[in-house]
Order: C-alpha cells, then sequence, then structure tokens
C-alpha cells in the first residue's frame, strides 16, 4: 500500500457487466458467454447467488424451462452450475452505488470500491415488496408486521417462526405460499385477506397452501387498522367497494400477533433512474425495445427489475434475451443508434406491454408480454396500428396474476401499435 | 334411500391452464378436463391427493436450517405428521444438495432429499 | 442493604432536552446519571418530531418560549458541528394569501424582529415564486426566516448523550423513577441514587415525576401529532420548511425536507387524556394529505413510505414552565420550539445550578466536546475506498435502500449510547427508514444484533416490553 494517494477510483475496463445473479443475471449471463462474449462479470450484493430463490424452497419452477418441477434452490442451482461451468465471474458482496449514463458502474464491496467501464451492462437487480407504510394502514406500529418476503427469509433461512397467530394481508403467490408455510411450522393461520374480488395467486396455490388446510380467504377485504403496544394484538379488516375503498360498517376485528403483507412487487430502478434511462410509468421499469435495450445503447434490462414477473422460466427467457442482445451489440464494430420503428402502447383492457418500442431486427415475429388490467375469459386481444388490424386473437383466459404473451409479425410492427382487448367478452 | 352423490369442483393444477374440474366422488366421473393427465389428476385428488412436501430441517448442532423436499408426491393427510417428525430431526451438518436423509419418507416410496445449500 | 450512589446532578428523562442536559452539566464538571424509562434514549417526544430548528418569531415576546427558541436556534449549527449531527439550515416560509394573510405575517415579522431573530423579511410574488416554484398559487406573500432549519431530533439526542457517556456520564435505560425522597440536602432517587441536584425532563411524565418529589399542581397532557414522511426521492419537492400561518392549536401542518432528504408532511395536533398511544388515524392522514395539497399541490403522495404519531407535553400557561425548587429542576409544557430550544435549555439549567452552587467550583478540563461518527455515504468515493480498505466491514452493505454497511451497525451497537434494539439500530444508522422499510434487511439485523449483544434472535426486541420480532426457532435450536 504504502504511500500510494487516490484522486480517484481505480478504473477497470470490463466488457459485459451485469447487475444481480438472480435468475435473471444467471441466464443473461450464461446467454451472453454462448453468443460468444468472454469478458463478463456479474455484481451480485448478496453472498450467494440466486436472487430471491434460494429463500423460495418451495417446489413449482422450471415447469417450463426444464420440464421438471423445482425448488427455487434447485432452479438457481441449476444455472449457478451452467455459469460456474463457463467460468463466469461473478463478484459476491458487491453492491453497485452508481450508475453513469456512459455506461460506468462504481461498485462497492469490503475490498473497497472501484469503477468498471463497461461496454455493455445488464440490469437484473430484481424488485422489493410493497411496505405498511405505503398503505393506508392506521393504528399502532408494533413488531410483528412482516412483508411476506421477509418473513420467508427469516422462516426459510434462519429457521425463525415470526410469530403464532397470523393474518395474512394479500392472496398473490408469495402471500399463499407464506400461508402454508407458516401452516407447517405450527402457526395458526387465521384469514388471508385480499382487496381484489378475486384472488391473486394462481389457482394451484389456492388449493395447496389454502383449501388444504381450511385457511379463509376474504376477497374484496383489507386490513385498516393495526392494534397493539409492543407486538400486533389485533388486526381490523373491512370489506371494500369496487373502487376497494373500505366500506363503513364492515369492520371486523381479527386476534393476532402478525401480520405479514403481500401487497405488491415494486421493481428496484433506484440506478435506472440515477443514469437518466427512459422508464415506462406503468411497470416503472425501464422502456425498452425488443431485445430488451433501455434508452442507453448498450444498457439493457431483464427480469423483475424491468417488469414483475410470476413464473421465473419466463424471467430466465427474458435473460436470455437480453442477454443475446448484448452479445450481439459488443459483436458489432460500428454502433449506430438507430431510432425505434414502432412504440406500442397498451389500451382498453391491457394494462402495459414488455416491449414498449419496436428496433430493427431480422426475427419474424416479436414476443410481446403484457398484463391484463381485468379477468377476460374468451376475449379477443387486438394488436393494431395507423395502417389497421395488425393481429385478432381469441383468447380463452387472461387474468391480471398472470403475464400474457403474444407473437406479433414483425413487418407489421410500424409507428404507433396499440394492444387492446376488444370490449365484449368480459367476465 | 336415495344415495346422494358428492360433487367436487377444483381447479386442475397439473399445467397452467388451470381447467376447472368436476368430479363426482361415488362415480368418480371426471369433467372439464382439457387432457388426460386432468382426467387422472381429477381421479387422484379425490381418492388419493398427494402434495409434495417442502420445508426445512436443522442441522445438527447448530442454529441453522435448510432447505428440503420429498422427490415425489406423498399422501396429503401425512403432511403434518411429518413435520412433527421433521421438527424432531436434525441433518449432519455436511450436507448438500441433492442428498437423501431419509429413505422412504413416512413410509413412503418418497425420500427427503436436501435441496438447499 | 442497598448501597447508594452518589452524584453530582441526575437527570430523570433522556430526550433531547435531558441528554443535551446531561452533556452540558458534565461539561461543567458535574459526575451525571440519567435515568430512561424506556428501552433507549430519545424514544419519545423527542422521536416523533417534526426536527424544525424554528427561526423563533413564533413565540410570544418576552417567554421561555421566545428566549430559548432564538438562543437554542443560534447555538445549532455549531453543537450540530461538534456532534456530526445532519442539519441544514434551509430557512422556511410561512405562506399565506391576500391582505389578511399579509397582515398576519406582518405580526410575526414584528414580533420576530422583537424576539432578536436576524434574517426576516416579507417575500411576495414573483420573488416568492422563485424562492419556492411548488408552492400553490394561492398562497401569494410568506414570512422568509432564513436562520431556520432542519435537524436529526433524536440523532440530536443520541450524539449529546453518547458524547456526556464519552465524557463519563452515566446512562441507565429501563429504569423508570419510581420514587423520590428529600433528604440531607439532596434527592435520593428509587432508594439507589442521589443527587443535591435532579433535572426533571420526563416529557410526558415530568409532571408525574414532580409529584414524586412532593412538587404538585403541574398539569400537562399529551398533544398527538401524526407524520406522513415521504421517499427520499420527494425531498426536493420543496427546498424550505413550508408552513401557513399559525393558529391556536400550533404551527400546524408543515410541507419540510428532512435532514436527510426526505419529506415530511405534519404534524396534526389532538389534544389527548393522559395514557393516550401512538397510533395513527385515518381522520388524521387524511387531514395532512389535504393540507399539504393545498400547500404544495404537487406533493408526491404516492412516495410515501410510512406514517407515524408522537405525543408532546402540553402545559397548562402555554409557554414553557421551568422551575427551580431547591436544586430540583422541573420542566414541563415542553412543546414546541422544544427542539429548538433544547440546547439553550441545558445551558441555562447549568448556570441556574451553578449559580445555585450546586455544581463542582471549576468544569472539567478534559471535557471533549467532539463526537465523531464514521459516514461512508458523507465521503467522497476516494475517502469511502480508504476507509474500507482499513475497515472491510464499512463495504459490507446490510440495508440497501439507505446503503448502511455492517461497520455502522458495528458502530450503532458499540459506539455510545450502544442500540439494544432494532429502533435503535435504525434512529443510530437510518437502517429501515428506506423505501422498503426493513423488508430486506431486518433478518440480517435480527443476526447482527443477537451476534453482538450475545443473545439468540427470539430474545431481539423491536424496541420496548414484548416487542419481540420473532416468535421463536421452528427447528428448537440446538441439537
Amino acid at each position: 500500500m504504502g504511500s500510494e494517494i487516490r484522486t480517484a477510483l481505480p478504473e477497470v475496463k470490463v466488457g459485459l457487466l451485469v447487475i444481480g445473479a438472480g435468475p435473471a443475471g444467471l441466464a443473461a449471463a450464461v446467454a451472453a458467454y454462448d453468443r460468444g462474449v468472454r469478458d463478463i462479470l456479474i455484481c451480485e450484493r448478496q453472498d450467494f447467488a440466486g436472487g430471491i430463490l434460494p429463500q423460495c424452497i418451495h417446489n413449482g419452477f422450471g415447469l417450463k424451462r426444464f420440464g421438471e418441477e423445482l425448488t427455487g434452490p434447485e432452479y438457481a442451482g441449476r444455472y449457478e452450475k451452467m455459469a460456474e461451468e463457463r467460468g463466469i465471474r461473478i463478484e459476491y458482496g458487491a453492491t453497485v452505488t452508481k450508475l453513469s449514463n456512459d455506461r460506468r458502474v462504481t461498485v462497492l464491496s469490503e475490498s473497497g470500491m472501484k469503477v468498471y467501464a463497461a461496454d455493455a451492462v445488464i440490469l437484473a437487480m430484481g424488485c422489493r415488496e410493497r411496505p405498511r407504510g405505503a398503505l393506508p394502514v392506521v393504528g399502532t406500529r408494533p413488531a410483528g408486521i412482516y412483508t411476506a418476503g421477509c418473513a420467508q427469509k427469516m422462516v426459510n433461512r434462519m429457521g425463525l417462526l415470526p410469530g403464532r397467530e397470523i393474518v395474512i394481508l394479500g392472496s398473490g403467490d408469495i402471500g399463499l405460499i407464506m400461508a402454508r408455510r407458516m401452516t407447517l411450522e405450527g402457526a395458526h393461520v387465521k384469514a388471508v385477506c385480499e382487496v381484489m374480488d378475486h384472488p391473486g395467486g394462481l389457482r394451484r396455490n389456492i388449493v395447496q397452501c389454502l383449501d388444504d388446510f381450511g385457511i379463509p380467504l376474504y376477497l374484496s377485504t383489507t386490513v385498516v387498522e393495526v392494534e397493539g403496544e409492543d407486538r400486533v394484538t389485533a388486526v381490523t379488516v373491512a370489506e371494500v367497494d369496487e373502487r376497494r375503498r373500505p366500506i363503513p360498517g364492515t369492520e371486523r376485528r381479527i386476534e393476532c400477533d402478525t401480520l405479514l403483507l403481500s401487497v405488491g412487487l415494486i421493481p428496484e430502478n433506484e440506478l435506472t433512474r440515477q443514469a437518466g434511462i427512459e422508464i415506462d410509468p406503468v411497470t416503472n421499469g425501464a422502456a425498452v425495445r425488443e431485445n430488451r435495450e433501455t434508452s442507453i445503447p448498450g444498457v439493457f434490462a431483464c427480469g423483475n427489475v424491468l417488469h414483475v414477473h410470476d413464473l421465473v422460466d419466463f424471467v430466465s427467457e427474458e435473460g436470455e434475451i437480453a442477454g443475446n442482445a448484448a452479445a450481439d451489440y459488443l459483436a458489432k464494430q460500428e454502433k449506430i443508434e438507430t431510432a425505434p420503428v414502432a412504440r406500442v402502447t397498451a389500451k382498453n383492457g391491457v394494462r402495459y406491454t414488455v416491449p414498449e418500442l419496436i428496433g430493427e431486427g431480422e426475427t419474424k415475429n416479436v414476443t410481446v408480454f403484457f398484463r391484463v388490467s381485468d379477468s377476460f375469459r374468451d376475449a379477443t386481444l387486438v394488436a393494431e396500428n395507423e395502417n389497421g388490424v395488425i393481429l385478432s386473437k381469441k383468447v380463452r383466459r387472461m387474468v391480471p396474476g398472470e403475464m400474457q404473451r403474444v407473437d406479433l409479425p414483425r413487418e407489421k410492427l410500424v409507428g404507433e401499435v396499440t394492444l387492446s382487448v376488444a370490449p365484449q367478452g368480459n367476465s | 334411500m336415495e344415495n346422494v352423490e358428492k360433487i367436487r369442483r377444483f381447479p386442475c393444477t397439473v399445467c397452467p391452464m388451470g381447467c376447472e374440474l368436476t368430479v363426482d366422488t361415488g362415480s368418480l366421473e371426471v369433467t372439464g378436463n382439457g387432457c388426460p393427465r386432468g382426467k387422472a389428476y381429477g381421479v387422484a385428488e379425490v381418492t388419493h391427493p398427494t402434495r409434495t412436501l417442502t420445508t426445512t430441517v436443522a442441522l445438527r448442532g447448530t442454529d441453522r436450517v435448510i432447505a428440503v423436499r420429498t422427490d415425489r408426491p406423498i399422501a396429503k393427510e401425512l403432511l403434518l405428521p411429518a413435520m412433527d417428525f421433521i421438527r424432531a430431526y436434525a441433518a449432519p451438518e455436511t450436507v448438500k444438495p441433492g442428498d437423501v436423509l431419509v429413505e422412504g419418507f413416512m413410509g413412503t416410496d418418497a425420500n427427503l432429499v436436501v435441496t438447499g445449500k | 442493604m442497598y448501597t447508594i450512589t452518589q452524584y453530582d446532578a441526575i437527570v430523570v428523562g433522556g430526550g433531547v432536552i435531558g441528554c443535551l442536559c446531561a452533556r452540558e452539566l458534565t461539561r461543567l464538571g458535574a459526575r451525571v446519571l440519567v435515568l430512561e424509562a424506556k428501552s433507549d434514549v430519545a424514544a419519545g417526544t423527542t422521536a416523533a418530531n417534526s426536527g424544525i430548528v424554528h427561526a423563533g418569531f413564533d413565540a410570544e415576546t418576552g417567554t421561555n418560549k421566545a428566549k430559548l427558541n432564538v438562543r437554542g436556534s443560534a447555538m445549532m449549527p455549531g453543537l450540530t458541528r461538534d456532534l456530526s449531527v445532519r442539519y441544514r439550515q434551509i430557512g422556511a416560509l410561512v405562506a399565506a394569501k391576500g391582505d389578511e394573510g399579509l397582515a398576519g405575517l406582518s405580526i410575526l415579522l414584528e414580533r420576530g424582529r422583537k424576539n432578536g431573530v436576524a434574517g426576516l423579511s416579507i417575500v411576495r410574488g414573483e420573488a416568492l415564486r422563485a424562492l419556492e416554484p411548488n408552492l400553490s398559487p394561492d398562497l401569494d406573500c410568506a414570512l422568509y426566516a432564513e436562520t431556520s432549519g432542519v435537524v436529526c431530533p433524536y440523532g440530536l439526542a443520541i450524539a449529546a448523550m453518547g458524547n456526556a457517556m464519552d465524557n463519563g456520564a452515566t446512562l441507565l435505560r429501563n429504569t423508570p423513577v419510581t420514587s423520590i425522597e428529600k433528604c440531607g440536602g439532596g434527592y435520593l432517587v428509587n432508594s439507589i441514587y442521589y443527587a443535591p441536584a435532579v433535572i426533571d425532563a420526563a416529557g410526558l411524565a415530568a409532571h408525574k415525576v414532580a409529584a414524586l418529589a412532593g412538587i404538585g399542581g403541574l398539569k400537562q397532557h399529551p398533544r398527538r401529532g401524526e407524520y406522513l414522511l415521504l421517499d427520499r426521492t420527494c425531498g426536493g419537492v420543496v427546498s424550505h420548511t413550508v408552513f401557513t400561518l399559525p393558529t391556536k392549536a400550533g404551527k400546524g401542518i408543515l410541507v419540510s425536507p428532512t435532514a436527510d432528504g426526505n419529506l415530511l408532511l405534519g404534524p396534526t395536533a389532538e389534544d389527548l387524556p393522559e395514557g393516550a398511544n401512538c397510533a395513527v388515524t385515518a381522520a388524521g392522514q387524511d387531514k395532512i394529505m389535504a393540507t399539504a395539497k393545498a400547500m404544495v399541490p404537487s406533493v408526491p403522495l404516492g412516495g410515501r413510505i410510512t406514517s407515524f404519531s408522537g405525543l408532546r407535553a402540553v402545559g397548562e400557561s402555554g409557554d414553557f414552565e421551568i422551575s427551580y425548587n431547591d436544586g430540583f429542576v422541573v420542566l414541563t409544557g415542553i412543546e414546541s420550539p422544544g427542539l429548538s430550544a433544547a440546547p439553550a435549555i441545558a445551558e441555562l439549567i447549568g448556570e441556574k445550578l451553578g449559580e445555585a452552587g450546586l455544581l463542582p467550583e471549576k468544569p472539567t478540563s478534559g471535557f471533549d466536546p467532539i463526537r465523531t461518527v464514521v459516514r461512508p455515504k458523507e465521503m467522497t468515493d476516494v475517502e469511502r475506498d480508504a476507509l474500507i480498505r482499513r475497515d472491510p466491514a464499512y463495504g459490507r452493505i446490510v440495508c440497501r435502500c439507505e446503503e448502511v454497511s455492517e461497520g455502522e451497525i458495528r458502530d450503532a451497537l458499540r459506539q455510545n449510547p450502544p442500540a439494544l434494539t432494532l429502533d435503535g439500530i435504525k434512529r443510530r444508522t437510518r437502517a429501515m427508514m428506506g423505501r422498503c422499510q426493513g423488508g430486506f434487511c431486518t433478518p440480517s439485523l435480527l443476526s447482527l444484533l443477537s451476534r453482538e449483544r450475545g443473545i439468540d434472535e427470539t430474545e431481539v426486541k423491536k424496541n420496548e416490553g414484548e416487542s419481540f420480532v420473532a416468535h421463536e426457532r421452528t427447528k428448537g435450536g440446538n441439537r
């Protein structure tokens, strides 16, 4: 070390820098490698790879990807092995603190800080859970209120049971999974409340997490108040109207010592915003082209940081799209920026689409992922632009809790393309 | 006296289509299935429902736990008794993903296998 | 037989005033004992506080509030610098409407000048727009107070207490005062602590502590104030603390950046009977949102991350009530501007006790007024890199929303006064105060706390009493 005086952080060149070694980042790195990229570094802030998967010890992962029903750790293990076999470097305990618009990535770890000057960057930072504080739940702030993911980490990674008498708000998959998990570990799950008029998670989970254990599901119901000074002693739930507002007079008190919240995931785009990348206000992730390139050339995004997924299999698929695109970008001698040829906008019945933009490409079709804002049965999905209808397709079942996909012919994707659900067929 | 047939309705979980099955628990007639696998599932679900158990076990001599699963589904009614067994059980600290902890778990043909690290 | 420990002064209450008194009396050479009923300092009124260091134009001229606010506000920059506490002199605007509003502002301006407040002026129209572009166009005039600032209230209390302890003061937490006997020229507290001087800075309980010492007739009641906190990305919506004209209930709901860069809305003012709790209500939250929107229409309520409430003690006279009863100093009615006045109150008590001959002859030599805290985020990248190379714990990030490292948490668990609970870590490091509100880092903090204190994770508390975070182990622990 000696008398070395630093005036600036050391800068290291790297070909492809992937932020996050979760399922998206791992899949992206593996794909980039298989497409010829060799100088790859994944920066992972935790001490282990796999992102959220190591704590998702239940099965149901990989049905599409591997044709098997794997647990989270097993699924992550497959990709970790692929990365290891390819000699892809992963830096653990490495937190990215800054991302500049010219692909300079400031990384902090226990060996110090440095700046990676990357030729291409893939954003795979995942998402966080919406906390109690973001909800209009009044009352006190005792111990005993956890987001479902936090409780999951306590139970599955630390062997700690958060509480014994549980109320869960949110019937998305995480809430349902935790209802089962807590029950298996001896807790009493008294209720799962869901603010919508339909359950949020997969039907298989309703059966295997609630019905199997006789746990009641209260739809159109939310938690309005928490009681308890040091620790939760009760919650008050109430029914809600079609605008999700509590209906006075429907309040019911449930004694409990724990409230688990499964009320939404928010993509972690602190760095994305810092870099000045254009964000889609509906997904809260970057607005991207079909190759997952953001508004900064050479910066790509995939996985939950782009839009919250339901199936990790799609996350891996999206990681591959980004990894391949990054590889193609790096291989290009001249990096000419081209304007997008089309913009895809969500309309009636469709909440958002990824991608939001279509660039120049060679594939015959472009896969557009989207979510609907309502439940539809036997409805017609319509893609159109100023030239007319691009696609009109009857779909048997579309629900908000399940990400949808549709293949659109690339040659027709020009100008302002809208994706919507035709008015009839509302279930 | 007339036999009152009990009808059960539930979603099939074999694939993401989630067809709504209707099963007559007396005659075991299944309707609503979109494929033969769904029909088999419908029958199994009312006659001998099974579930894969995924949970954690303690690591001997430590405060830590490790994720485990049954490598195939076991009878649904064995889930909670299985948890009692698991609460009393501790695995050696050196186990790795894929290791079999218990063969013929709870008297079934499933093994209890390590999945976590 | 109990051993009686003797001190020069006993401070009852570890709020910001009690902590600053402890520090000031220690500086003056006294051996000080602080008795705090709760599990940590700054856990009462000081915790749920708007953190505004008021300029001092609000209180009636000649009152304790006015004098001590102005003096305290002047002391704050130097004090916060010595204690490494976050303080920003961002200025304040009391915004109003029309001629009637202007008349109200003029009264404040006049009063402020009489109180000795510098940097006061009336701004209107374009000048006001330039100062605060997001202010509602309905509000066309304002009193601009340049000396107004924002500070971290519990940060100040913790730092003052820590500095006092580094210089020899003693802090006992989880120690409510249960008895006070007047004897031998001093006071015997809880039958085992003796001192010729007692400072009753017990906040909401101050009148009850005073009654234990035979000083009756003091009345206080709790006034609850709810707040709503927005994410740090919303902190730039306004650049000053924005008020509207005060009413009888107080200064009203304000919109302000905090010392840490969040946006704070509140407080409400709800007079309650004794024993009230710190709950948040629908009515209170609605009122805050409506008022804030009326003041700053573009206030980004979608960026809300938490709501909380606190209780302040309101006395009968409307002013700070400070009495000296033969070495037993009682402070009641310490509501706003209590935080702003706190350094001055400590200074005043030091003076009074000195005059009464209750303190040692001369101040301690060797009193070090400086407290340093390692704050990696306030360093340049190069400095931070060097820090991590010396001490790698600062390179392991635990709370990602606020970028808090393991090193900082370790410091919070060791530096005076050490954190004993999750809330203690939170207030010292900002872990769990970010946008995920501890959803990600709570498990790690449980581990760090349990490891440092040698307790099981199931024994870790959020704050008081039975606030255990983990109920039990799923597999019954060691086998």
